[in-house]
């Protein structure tokens, strides 16, 4: 399938869980259904780089406070712009980010990568904490407007957008996150089936080997981290708006790493489907527990989880479905 | 810059950095000698403070005195972790992204499970020694002691000397005994270990566990220096392998190094700059390294 | 012969005090066969691996195909049509073994040629390499699924996929039974019959012997003879340092 096909498929899908949610026109449902879409795109994100070329980032909360952080840098300045800027603001300056830290730290072995990573989001944690215009760690308010302002497309349509299509600005969140991870998807499984993917996969296997068949890893890898910062800024970059009050403790919060790391993982690291499949049913289980149980748990069961398949099954769900419904050995 | 200021901020800096190279050590053993990147190890020294504390808040016990007794525990608990780390990676092929998510999910497990079970509030312990400074404590003694020197306060010292001693007790295990022979051996060459009738699983899973009995006593350390919650390991997982890294990989010597030398780089830039910009300066330094010179000051190739 | 294909002059490499190669001079004439031996540890992986660019010489040059190399790094080497076997084999265990191939054709020969062969290009290519050394009904097999020598075999495939005008074979035959090493030769001097310079690394004897047509031995990191085969293997100091061990 052509991934403008794909991308078309996926896109009609959405539309039809978002009518289906409209339906019943429950408020928690969007919250629930944007959470699950942010890491939806967080996972896949992070997958373009732990999964595909092996190399681990632990510092994927960073990407996304970024994204979130520019935005409220945008809104402070500008306080009428529009979401989908925010976006590719968000997207642009985390992929920026990602680049450099790339630059500074690809040579080095996958392990030091990895702490690297660590090391880059408490740096940046610490300069957002210490910046005021932002808030520091008081944080900052963005207030979430009522309804989406469409007005740019004249009054009919703007009318029927916040009285059929998206009645609050939270369903208008949504669907901007719908598309955001049909987007993240579909460039998921466009890399998997390109040369860039197979670049990406001998990366992971046996770099010096790659090098040796003429696969210049260092550009693949900066690509790859470029790409996935840049996704997950995009995913952070409407949070303010969602949250109403962001401060560094909870934008930078590890549940963003963990989530971004046991989500692909459980889910399996090797396709797109995977991260979508862990996203979705962690995502949810998560939401789970949070509402009867309380958040610390919710959190906690991911990370036993984690654990445990990175143990018992370390191709994740989808491994394990290849091996029992197509007899596939890992 | 006030000279006085300068002066005392170096002094805590070396304090510091006797602590550091306790916590450190765990780190340079896992991950400069065994090559296991166990960036849990904090959580483990969360754990030991948590433990210090329960000791000391319901028994009294001396904070130092609990790290003693949670060693065996927590030589136990390392070998265990090893074997599981052993059986599903180390066995299976290098599969480095699923050790290191491994040791990330029990680090977070780990603090998970200290907030659900003690709580977000900060604890600390009591002892008599605590609140005092150096001359107070030897009372007569420290009379004829130099103003510098009998303002050492002691919750800073006897975590610095306790470190050092323990540091210094690990070195000597690791050039005089057998065992510590293996351990640094097994670092370099296996074969050559199972000729001497050494089996390198066994000294790797030996070498493990007292990585993480240092946890304990390291715990115990941090306690008495500052009040714990459960997300205090965060700041450290920079801190360790800035300075392994600083110090070289696989250098015993050069973890202190390391450790002193950021020690210092912390404290002045905490008193001249203001604490909330310490973590950065950990986690910039390691940044800055790993771009400029991965192998450290005293590193191996 | 035409001019030299591969030039090394007074290349030397160390690691921290051990010095690992010291004032290598080889020349390797186009279209040859040269066979290259010495003891373990004698440095003849270190070579391979400066030649390549997967370590940097501290002194001395490498030309290839009348270009210095320095400054560039191993894939960039690779695409002007140097290709190496590893000793232990190293496929990407996680793609087919057609897919194994694809690589090099995707990432060497593309680079090269400028312009982009297309799939269908791709996959014949591909589909001759696999025939060329007897692989081609095993293409949609993994590489964990290979004996040892098939696994060399792919290894040889992989490194001719990048087009090679050179093509080093570092120890392909370790570990290989009689009629095996045979069939690796066999291999390799039909590689070479097609205009490919080979340098072949080896420890067994009679597959260097027999296809060598100049041979030099390595030891302790210089190199002590270079000529015909006969002839070295008859140099005084090459039975001693080398053969009578």
């Amino acid at each position: 399938m052509r991934s403008r096909i794909f991308f078309v498929v996926m896109i009609l899908i959405a539309a039809a869980i978002y009518a289906i949610a409209r339906t019943y026109n429950n408020e928690y449902y969007f919250f629930a259904i944007y959470t699950v879409l942010q890491y939806v795109v967080l996972a896949t994100a992070w997958n373009i780089l732990g999964g595909y070329t092996g190399y681990v980032n632990f510092g994927s909360a960073a990407f996304f406070a970024v994204g979130a952080y520019s935005s409220v840098v945008l809104h402070k300045l500008w306080p009428d712009v529009p979401v989908p800027l925010l976006i590719v603001v968000g997207g642009a300056v985390s992929g920026l980010i990602g680049f450099g830290m790339g630059y500074l730290t690809l040579r080095l072995r996958g392990a030091f990568f990895a702490i690297a990573t660590l090391a880059m989001a408490v740096v940046l944690q610490t300069l957002i904490t210490n910046w005021s215009f932002v808030g520091g760690s008081r944080g900052a308010y963005v207030i979430r407007p009522q309804k989406v302002d469409a007005s740019l497309f004249g009054d009919t349509i703007a009318n029927f957008i916040t009285t059929v299509i998206a009645t609050s600005y939270l369903q208008y969140l949504c669907l901007v996150m719908f598309v955001l991870a049909v987007a993240a998807l579909t460039t998921a499984r466009a890399i998997e089936r390109s040369a860039l993917g197979y670049g990406f996969a001998t990366i992971r296997d046996d770099e010096l080997a790659a090098e040796a068949s003429g696969v210049p890893t260092l550009k693949l890898k900066l690509i790859a981290t470029t790409l996935s910062g840049a996704f997950m800024g995009m995913a952070g970059a409407p949070f303010p708006y969602y949250i109403s009050f962001i401060q560094p403790s909870s934008a930078f919060g590890l549940e963003y790493a963990v989530n971004s790391i046991a989500m692909p993982m459980i889910g399996g690291t090797s396709s797109w489907i995977g991260p979508l499949v862990g996203a979705v049913l962690l995502g949810s289980l998560q939401q789970w527990a949070t509402v009867n149980i309380s958040s610390a748990v919710g959190v906690l069961l991911v990370g036993v989880l984690l654990v445990v398949f990175v143990v018992v099954a370390p191709n994740g769900l989808v491994g394990l479905f290849k091996q029992t419904f197509m007899g596939k050995k890992a | 810059m006030s000279f006085d200021l300068l002066v005392s901020a170096l002094i805590a800096g070396l304090l510091l950095g006797g602590f550091y190279a306790a916590v450190t050590v765990g780190i340079s053993i896992s991950f400069g000698i065994l090559d296991i990147v166990n960036i849990a190890h904090p959580g483990f020294i969360i754990l030991g403070s948590y433990f210090a504390y329960l000791l000391n808040s319901k028994f009294g016990i001396d904070p130092i005195l609990a790290g003693i007794i949670a060693l065996p525990a927590f030589y136990a608990l390392g070998a265990a972790v090893y074997q599981v780390y052993y059986v599903s990676f180390e066995r299976r092929g290098k599969e480095a992204l699923a050790g290191l998510a491994f040791f990330f999910g029990l680090l977070f497990i780990s603090e998970v499970l200290l907030v659900l079970g003690v709580g977000v509030d900060y604890r600390y312990v009591q002892a008599g020694y605590i609140d005092q400074n150096l001359g107070k404590f030897l009372g007569a003694a420290g009379s004829a002691l130099p103003k510098l020197i009998a303002e050492l306060p002691m919750r800073m010292l006897v975590p610095c000397v306790g470190s050092l001693l323990m540091f210094g007790a690990l070195l000597a295990f690791i050039k005089r005994t057998f065992i510590g022979r293996a351990i640094m051996a097994v670092a370099q060459d296996q074969l050559a270990l199972q000729l001497m009738a050494a089996d390198p699983i066994r000294i790797k899973r030996i070498a493990f566990a007292i990585s993480i009995a240092t946890a304990a006593l390291a715990g115990a350390f941090l306690i008495i220096i500052q009040p714990v919650e459960p997300s205090v390991g965060r700041e450290y997982i920079g801190r360790v392998f800035a300075i392994c890294v600083l110090g070289g990989l696989g250098s015993l010597p050069g973890t202190i190094i390391g450790a002193m030398l950021l020690g210092v780089v912390e404290s002045i830039t905490s008193t001249f700059y203001g604490p909330s910009w310490a973590p950065a300066v950990a986690f910039g330094l390691l940044l800055l390294t790993l771009a400029f010179r991965p192998s450290g000051i005293l590193g191996r190739q | 012969m035409s001019a030299p294909i591969l030039e090394v002059s007074g290349l030397g490499k160390r690691f921290g005090g051990f010095v690992a190669l010291d004032g290598i001079d080889l020349t390797v004439n186009t279209g040859e066969r040269l066979g290259l031996i010495g003891p373990n540890g004698s440095g003849k992986s270190t070579l391979v691996n400066c030649i390549c660019g997967t370590l940097t010489n501290e002194t001395g040059k490498v030309h290839f195909d009348g270009r210095n190399l320095k400054g560039l790094i191993t894939h960039e080497r690779t695409r002007l049509g140097m290709a190496r076997s590893f000793q232990l084999p190293r496929p990407f265990f996680s793609m087919t073994i057609a897919d194994n191939i694809r690589v090099p054709l995707m990432y060497a020969v593309n680079a090269r040629r400028g312009s982009k062969m297309s799939e269908a290009e791709i996959a014949d290519q591909c589909g001759e390499m696999l025939r060329l050394v007897g692989l081609a009904d095993r293409a949609r097999h993994f590489p964990r699924d290979l004996t040892q020598v098939d696994m060399r075999k792919l290894e040889l495939a992989r490194a001719m996929a990048v087009d090679p005008k050179l093509l080093i074979a570092d120890e392909a035959m370790a570990g290989l039974s009689g009629s095996e090493v045979k069939d690796i030769v066999q291999l390799l001097i039909t590689l070479n019959e097609r205009g490919i310079t080979v340098i072949l690394i080896e420890h067994i004897m009679s597959a260097v012997m027999q296809f060598s047509q100049r041979l030099a031995v390595l030891v302790s990191g210089k190199k002590i003879a270079d000529g015909k085969p006969a002839d070295v293997i008859r140099d005084p100091e090459v039975e001693r340092a080398y053969l009578g061990q």
